[in-house]
């Protein structure tokens, strides 16, 4: 007689971890879409080609380890790696800027590590880093949003921003178009009060802004369906929009001329993308629940600290990183009290 | 009823599966021509048999005794000649055989005399407990642990709840649920026969409730009723909880029906409870009411490899070869024959693998309905596990520490608290057989401590005889000194006159060689060893003696 002999349990739900990233991927849609309908063709084209680059390297690290390319390949973690570097570059992004990026984070953040669920740091953010260390002038050149890009409110065509990001054949530039973000905006606002900020930058006027609103808003509905399908709790996001929006408005309370309002730090860069596609990444994150509390508050203190008083306009790969770091620890500190026992010291 | 109840952490909501088997009534299955007892059904000491090869034995007869406290005794299930004691397959996760009695039945079922039935309000408490461990009854739903002992908690803890745990929350399993439907009466008789038994002299009476998961209304109807018509609403309540695996953990139970928790390494008699399972209830009932030793027991046999999954009443010892042909088993599509449910069973191999008392489900299942294990991928810490964990654990920090075999981080994680339920690993989305890496560490650690205990004891009388050796050393120097002295003392006693402090010197040196020998002992003993706290307080105590 030939019965299975394995030990319990022997149910388990179905759906994997590759269903699982599918549905995050599923969830940048809003976000992405409005991007490409604001900003252009340009952070589809990334998306593209950030995902060929992300699994082609996977491909390559998993062949180099002997590993089996479909079985690791279908838990789709690296499309997931490519995507978000697709989403976080600026739209112009060259071709090699996001391969620099992409490459590195697949093959060094990620596989050096010992491949998923062993990388401390996550890859996406430091392959985020380098280029930001490494490329600063590339990295900050954001563009004009719609209707602000040329005078007949169009975005620029497809093909000749296909050109700007692989320039073999033309010489395109869209230098006229590039425009810093709203935060860097503010970050350089010198002298001059907020109000004059707002009023004086382009990026700043009430068209402009209101496309960075709905790039954030699109991300903010991805993550509540993520939310909704319960790919991941609430307490890491929740903790870090909290925290970041408490701090900043009692700082912008106290003086609404030096500081950026709530709304600017909540709507005027990554946050969303962070909150709910970048903090969110399990490998990376603290684990219990009160752990994920600590983890997304201390990174909305991270990049309100950093916005404000650091170098970089915007702050989400740094304080990610950072507590990418300290979260092994607050894994230490922060577990459940288990079934029967007395609380933990 | 209404009660405040509580939840409980995580939990998850498989597919129940559990009307496959509720279609037709409890049958009686037939008697087989073999029936293999072990001698090991229950936790604690192995039964003593007290029957040989060619006995003849009557349908209830003692046929092995327990041995010790914790243990029970066995009756033979029906009448016919003992074939032999011999080794042979029983339902363990370790897959190994036990020590068993075959008896050849006669097929006449022969009742021998039976016990005298006992009106329970009118004996002692001492002699119903020496009714049930006569009757050899052992839990009947999970572990098996003798259900006497449980009725005789120690006298510190004062009994005020009974729970009765009619959760059934595995899925497939219909056992207790058929059980209510039908037979309700002693179910709630043996529940009244329990309730009495704990209640202490001159005290109020137990509050006795019995937890039913809501996915069972007619059963739970029916006891509801039954109460009513025996006029004990103000004793026993029904109470429907919400379905959900695992509610009939013993802990979860106690923590949904009452809001306590088990203290971390005690028993339930700690915090006032006792937990008995449904099917006890009725064997106490039929051990004392009746006169009936626990022979027989209801067993649901489902699984999609059957065509007539039900629930069968059927004798201690039957082959489950027997009950799957009764079934209609359909062999070609049998992939997994699993003792108990689908979330912590037993898989077997051998079809002559007996029902014992603790057997309520034997699953045949097909490779459709309960898939083989898919391969496992990284951990991605997305804490789903954590989330579903009823032990408050953290799943995938054990699964980490049991893999890298860090074994002090896992009991720092409370491992031991892990009741493997099997609900983190139906939720993981990487299909990490969890579970199997707890049991693999639990295993592991519990080797350690053995070896521990082993080598401490070792160590131990290592130096408790190097300790004596040096003492006795140091004693036979000295009496060669004094010897040598004494000697010398005889030469000079021709010479000088005798000193009066030569004794006294003389014991004093003795003392410092004892104490220089125990010295080197003890110094060697740091060099070798890190001991204990507690050992090395002894030996310190043992020193200044
Ligand atoms: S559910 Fe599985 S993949 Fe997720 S944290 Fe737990 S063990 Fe890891
Ligand atoms: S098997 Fe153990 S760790 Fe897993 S959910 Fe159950 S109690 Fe928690």
């Amino acid at each position: 007689m030939n019965l299975l002999s394995v030990s319990s349990p022997h149910l388990t739900r179905t759906g994997g971890t590759g269903d699982v990233m599918l549905l995050v991927i599923l969830a940048t849609l809003p976000g992405l879409t409005a991007l490409t309908y604001f900003f252009g063709w340009g952070n589809l084209i990334n998306v593209v080609w950030a995902t060929t680059i992300a699994v082609a390297s996977e491909a390559l690290i998993l062949k180099l380890r002997g590993r089996s390319l479909g079985f690791y390949l279908r838990d789709y973690s690296a499309v997931v790696t490519g995507v978000l570097l697709g989403l976080a570059l600026p739209p112009f992004a060259p071709w090699w800027l996001t391969l620099v990026a992409v490459s590195f984070a697949i093959i060094i953040a990620k596989h050096l590590y010992g491949g998923l669920g062993n990388n401390l740091f996550n890859p996406a953010m430091i392959g985020y880093a380098l280029v930001l260390i490494a490329f600063p002038v590339e990295m900050t050149s954001w563009i004009a949003p719609r209707s602000l890009a040329s005078a007949t409110g169009e975005i620029a065509p497809f093909v000749d921003t296909l050109n700007v990001i692989f320039p073999f054949h033309s010489t395109t530039t869209f230098d006229a178009m590039t425009m810093a973000t709203p935060l860097d905006a503010f970050k350089h606002k010198g002298d001059l009060t907020a109000e004059q900020v707002w009023a004086a930058e382009a990026v700043l006027s009430a068209k402009s802004w209101m496309a960075w609103q709905f790039v954030s808003l699109g991300y903010l509905i991805g993550g509540a369906y993520l939310l909704y399908r319960k790919v991941f709790t609430w307490h890491a996001p929740i903790s870090m929009l909290l925290t970041l929006a408490l701090i900043s408005a009692a700082f912008w309370l106290y003086a609404p001329n030096s500081f950026a309002s709530p709304q600017l730090h909540l709507l005027g860069g990554a946050t969303m993308l962070a909150a709910f596609f970048i903090i969110t990444d399990p490998v990376t994150s603290a684990t219990s629940v009160k752990g994920k509390l600590i983890y997304g508050g201390l990174i909305g203190l991270l990049i309100f600290m950093i916005r404000t008083w650091g170098n970089y306009p915007d702050a989400v790969a740094f304080s990610v990183l950072l507590m990418n770091f300290a979260a092994p620890f607050i894994d230490i500190y922060s577990q459940p009290r288990t079934y029967g026992h007395k609380i933990h010291k | 009823m209404n009660r405040g109840l509580r939840d409980f952490h995580g939990g998850i909501h498989p597919p129940e599966n559990k009307d496959l088997s509720t279609q037709v009534a409890i049958e009686t299955a037939p008697i087989p021509d073999k029936l293999v007892l072990p001698l090991q059904q229950h936790v604690g000491q192995q039964s003593k048999a007290l029957v040989s090869e060619g006995d003849y034995v009557l349908k209830g007869q003692l046929i092995a005794a327990a041995e010790g406290y914790v243990s029970t005794a066995l009756h033979a299930p029906t009448s016919g000649v003992i074939a032999s004691i011999q080794n042979a397959s029983i339902p363990h996760p370790s897959g190994l055989s036990g020590s068993c009695i075959i008896i050849e039945s006669d097929r006449k079922d022969e009742w021998g005399k039976r016990l005298q039935p006992l009106d329970y309000e009118k004996v002692d408490v001492s002699e119903l407990l020496k009714r049930i461990r006569e009757a050899g009854i052992a839990g009947l739903g999970g572990a098996g642990f003798p259900t006497s002992v449980k009725l005789n908690p120690s006298a510190e803890n004062t009994i005020v709840t009974l729970i009765i745990n009619a959760a059934e929350c595995e899925p497939y399993i219909t056992a207790d649920d058929m059980l209510m439907r039908e037979r309700s009466e002693q179910v709630i008789k043996g529940i009244q026969i329990i309730a009495h038994m704990l209640k202490p002299v001159g005290c109020l009476p137990v509050e006795c409730l019995i937890g039913i998961e809501d996915n069972k209304p007619e059963a739970a109807e029916t006891l509801e009723q039954t109460v009513k018509q025996l006029h004990l609403e103000h004793e026993i309540s029904v109470v429907r909880i919400p379905t959900k695996y695992p509610s009939g953990g013993e802990k979860q139970l106690i923590q949904i029906l009452t809001g306590k928790e088990v203290p971390n390494g005690g028993i339930p008699a700690d915090v006032g409870i006792v937990c008995q399972n449904l099917g006890t209830a009725v064997a106490v009932y039929k051990a004392v009411a009746l006169g009936e030793p626990l022979i027989s027991r209801i067993t649901t046999l489902t699984g999609r490899a059957l065509e007539h999954p039900k629930n069968l009443e059927v004798l201690i010892g039957t082959p489950i070869r027997s009950l799957l042909n009764h079934c209609g088993l359909q062999q070609i599509k049998l992939n997994r024959l699993i003792i108990g449910g689908p979330m912590m069973g037993v898989t077997i191999n051998d079809l002559d693998t007996p029902i014992i008392k603790s057997t309520n489900c034997v699953l045949a299942s097909t490779s459709e309905e309960l898939p083989n294990p898919t391969p496992q991928q990284a951990c991605i810490r997305c804490g789903m596990c954590a989330e579903a964990c009823p032990a408050s654990l953290l799943p995938q920090q054990l699964y980490w520490y049991s893999k890298t075999k860090d074994f002090d981080k896992a009991l720092n994680h409370n491992l031991l608290d892990c009741i493997e339920c099997g609900a983190c690993t139906y939720v993981c989305p990487s299909h990490i057989p969890l579970v199997q890496y707890y049991r693999f560490a639990k295993g592991e650690i519990r080797a350690q401590e053995h070896d521990h205990t082993k080598s401490e004891h070792a160590k131990q009388r290592f130096e408790a005889r190097q300790h004596r050796l040096a003492e006795e050393a140091a004693q036979k120097e000295a009496k060669r000194r004094e010897r040598s002295k004494a000697a010398k003392l005889r030469q000079q006693k021709a010479t000088i006159p005798p000193h009066n402090s030569e004794s006294e010197s003389n014991s004093e040196d003795k003392a410092a060689v004892i104490q220089a020998a125990l010295e080197r002992v003890k110094s060697k003993k740091d060099k070798t060893s890190k001991l204990t706290p507690e050992v090395s307080n002894g030996s310190a105590a043992r020193e200044e003696e």
